[in-house]
């Protein structure tokens, strides 16, 4: 049995990592001070408040006040039966981190394509001969960032990913994080790393799942650092139970021409943060940050982009929809910085959303810093009801009330999910959207399932604002 | 008894009363056609038969095969086989034609006991009403409505209603707006669907319409009631002579 630890008070996570030092004292000298000095940084700083503008619409104090607990490590008496139903098919390898900590026996590793390495972080921090240090973190705005401070302080284990040179791998790598349940909130700080050299090309699945009730906080970082010509495509889900705290920051290192695309699906948590964080180190790259949220009930779901131009020649494009009902808060912030030196620049930004109830809330912002002056940036966000007039002309037609519902919130999601590419991958989102739609029907469910043909056609819309 | 029983209908919309008891009959195998001026009633009858929310019935009864259709919510009174072609078909963004109406077809042969029809044998299905209204196959995967021109529209409500054949079809002003190519081309499919198992009502403004679907019965409607009846020659005589003889003829009906 590992080190159980109770903090003690609100924001004191002191005696947590003070075990941990204990516990990864095996850990390169480099991270050891790379942690101390995050959770200096964290303790200087605190959590955020309602008065950081990049925190104004979410208050983190149900985080702040609770107590949270490093687990246990163990599988919970898992088997890789019980994760069957997880499982996408055609992906290269499957790993399981089972609260945090990679799972090797319930993961899926078939021999891997040449070029690509794929799995535990805290092994591959274990045979480091040093080209680590130079990735981990150092792209971390850490001084702004309490969560990020806090991830990096409490570094010890989650995915590592490295793409070699001209290696083009076509099977995605799912990385599946689950959480079991436990009497006390738990607390997990997950950190990713996926390196994608020069001329690759890979998609990898980044999915978290709460297997049983308990309040949990996950806090997870990934770096992806996209090298020059790289193609890479993210993907984060997140279905934990309604009792989370999660946390999600992506930053993604691009340099010149490379590719990537983040697809973000927030459809669990009762208070999810997702921070996607791309900056254009180098000329001519694309990034599509695309988003679709789902909530219900109390859930409160916050998107906060920060989209750096730093080079010129770069397009990025953000698309998010949000489908909120009952009493759920969604939060769609969407800055963009253009660097002076980030001439034609092509950042374009839209944020739709559907509220189906009088009580359901969205806060959307776009915060445009232009410092170049040959630049083009559009931004734009709409909030509405359901379409009565779509409704009614869907049943006259025969459809009952609750599948017109069902389809048409699903075609709403379904400008998101288009923006994956066709293959294992999006029919997995395709299926986790419909069972996350509140008003389907089973009945449609049904039909959906049987065989959906959909309109093929781009949707191109813009709505400058 | 006839197929559609309209007995003293009255309706209103926000408080205000459009429909002031309207009595009509329609049988199977007969083509109605609906004319009057702006603000006579014709789309508000159209929009309660469809059971549409908005429209308030305060008074009167509506019997649908015998059934009444007041009771029925909008699908209820599809699958018994009612079809209202649109005046503004909606666009849908997301959702194609070809999916759109093979669920709709479904959903309506589910209600009848049917086996639901699967794709394979609704595309050839769909791909031959298209060529009738001489549609493109693209459109098949477009989505609902969206981007299509007026004419499309209207010829796109045309497809839905030879694909899921329904026994009574209104069509509410299906010819506005169409140049003539287009209004032969609809015409052409709604003569197509002209079958002894089935009732046709044309909500027009124009005669024009009437040149290529010749009815059986024209009505006159003013001021929310029908105040003429007769055969084809009472279109051409209002092409003639307009509506302004109506006022006097409201006049006697009070």
């Amino acid at each position: 049995m590992s080190t159980m630890t109770q903090i003690s008070g609100a924001g004191t996570y002191l005696d947590a990592f003070s075990d941990l030092q204990q516990r990864t004292s095996r850990q390169p000298e480099w991270l050891r001070i790379l942690r101390a000095e995050a959770f200096a940084s964290f303790c200087d700083k605190g959590f955020p408040t309602i008065k950081d503008e990049a925190w104004r619409f979410t208050s983190v104090a149900p985080i702040s006040q609770l107590a949270f607990s490093l687990p246990e490590r163990g599988h919970a008496g898992l088997t890789k039966a019980d994760l069957q139903q997880f499982r996408i098919a055609g992906t290269a390898c499957s790993l399981v981190f089972i609260n945090g900590r990679f799972t090797p026996e319930l993961s899926d590793q078939p021999a891997l394509a040449a070029g690509v390495e794929a799995g535990s972080l805290a092994d591959a921090l274990a045979s480091d001969t040093g080209a680590l240090e130079l990735q981990l973190g150092l792209k971390l705005t850490l001084q702004n960032d309490a969560f990020s401070s806090l991830n990096t302080a409490f570094i010890e284990d989650g995915a590592y990913v490295r793409i070699a040179r001209g290696t083009v791998l076509e099977a995605p790598i799912h990385l599946l994080f689950l959480s079991t349940g436990a009497e006390e909130p738990l607390m997990f700080h997950h950190r990713n790393l996926i390196v994608a050299e020069a001329n690759t090309q890979a998609s990898i699945v980044e999915e978290h799942i709460s297997l049983a009730d308990g309040v949990t906080f996950s806090n997870v970082v990934t770096e992806l650092i996209a090298a020059e010509n790289a193609v890479t495509s993210h993907y984060m889900i997140e279905r934990k139970n309604k009792q989370s705290f999660h946390i999600a920051t992506l930053r993604i290192q691009q340099e010149r021409s490379a590719n990537v695309s983040s697809h973000s699906f927030l459809l669990g948590g009762a208070l999810v943060r997702n921070n996607v964080h791309p900056v254009f180190a180098g000329e001519g790259g694309e990034c599509l940050i695309n988003g679709l949220f789902i909530g219900d009930g109390h859930q409160h779901l916050d998107n906060y982009m920060l989209v750096e131009h730093a080079s010129p020649r770069c397009n990025s494009h953000q698309f998010y929809n949000g489908i909120l009902s009952d009493h759920s808060h969604g939060v769609f912030h969407g800055r963009i910085i253009v660097h002076k030196d980030a001439q034609k620049t092509d950042s374009k930004q839209t944020n739709r959303n559907l509220l189906l109830s009088d009580d359901a809330q969205i806060d959307t912002k776009p915060q445009l810093e232009i410092y170049a002056d040959d630049v083009k940036c559009t931004h734009g966000a709409t909030i509405g009801q359901m379409d009565d007039n779509a409704l009614f002309y869907l049943r006259a037609r025969g459809l009952d009330e609750n599948s017109a519902r069902g389809l048409l919130l699903f075609a709403f999601a379904g400008e998101c999910t288009e923006r994956i590419k066709p293959g294992p991958v999006r029919a997995h989102i395709e299926k986790l959207v419909r069972q996350a739609l509140p008003e389907i029907s089973a009945a449609h469910r049904d039909t959906a399932e049987a065989g959906v043909e959909r309109t093929d056609t781009g949707r191109n819309w813009e709505e400058v604002g | 008894m006839a197929m559609l029983e309209i007995r003293n209908l009255h309706a209103r919309v926000n408080k205000q009363e459009i429909l002031k008891g309207i009595n009509l009959d329609i049988n199977t195998g007969e083509v109605h056609s609906l004319m009057g001026p702006n603000g006579s009633g014709k789309s508000t009858l159209a929009q309660v038969l469809a059971r549409r929310e908005t429209y308030e019935v305060t008074e009167g009864q509506v019997l649908f095969n015998g059934k009444d259709l007041l009771a029925m919510k909008p699908e209820e009174a599809a699958c018994e086989g009612l079809f209202i072609a649109f005046q503004y078909p909606v666009e849908v963004p997301g959702i194609s034609n070809s999916y759109f109406l093979r669920a709709a077809l479904n959903a309506q042969r589910k209600y009848r006991g049917e086996e639901p029809i699967d794709a394979i044998d609704f595309i050839p299905l769909l791909k031959s009403k298209m060529k009738l209204l001489e549609m493109d196959e693209r459109f098949q995967t477009r989505a609902i409505n969206e981007g299509f021109s007026g004419g499309e529209k209207k010829r796109n409500e045309i497809v839905q209603m030879a694909v899921l054949n329904p026994t009574l079809a209104i069509l509410d002003e299906t010819d506005s707006g169409l140049d003539i190519d287009a209004l032969k081309i609809v015409a052409q499919g709604v003569n197509a669907m002209r079958s002894p198992d089935r009732a046709i009502v044309m909500v027009t403004h124009y005669q024009r319409l009437l040149d290529y679907i010749v009815p059986d019965f024209v009505h006159v409607l003013a001021g929310g009631k029908i105040v003429k009846s007769g055969g084809a020659e009472l279109a051409l005589e209002l092409e003639r002579e307009g509506y302004g003889w109506i006022e006097p003829a409201l006049a006697g009906a009070r």
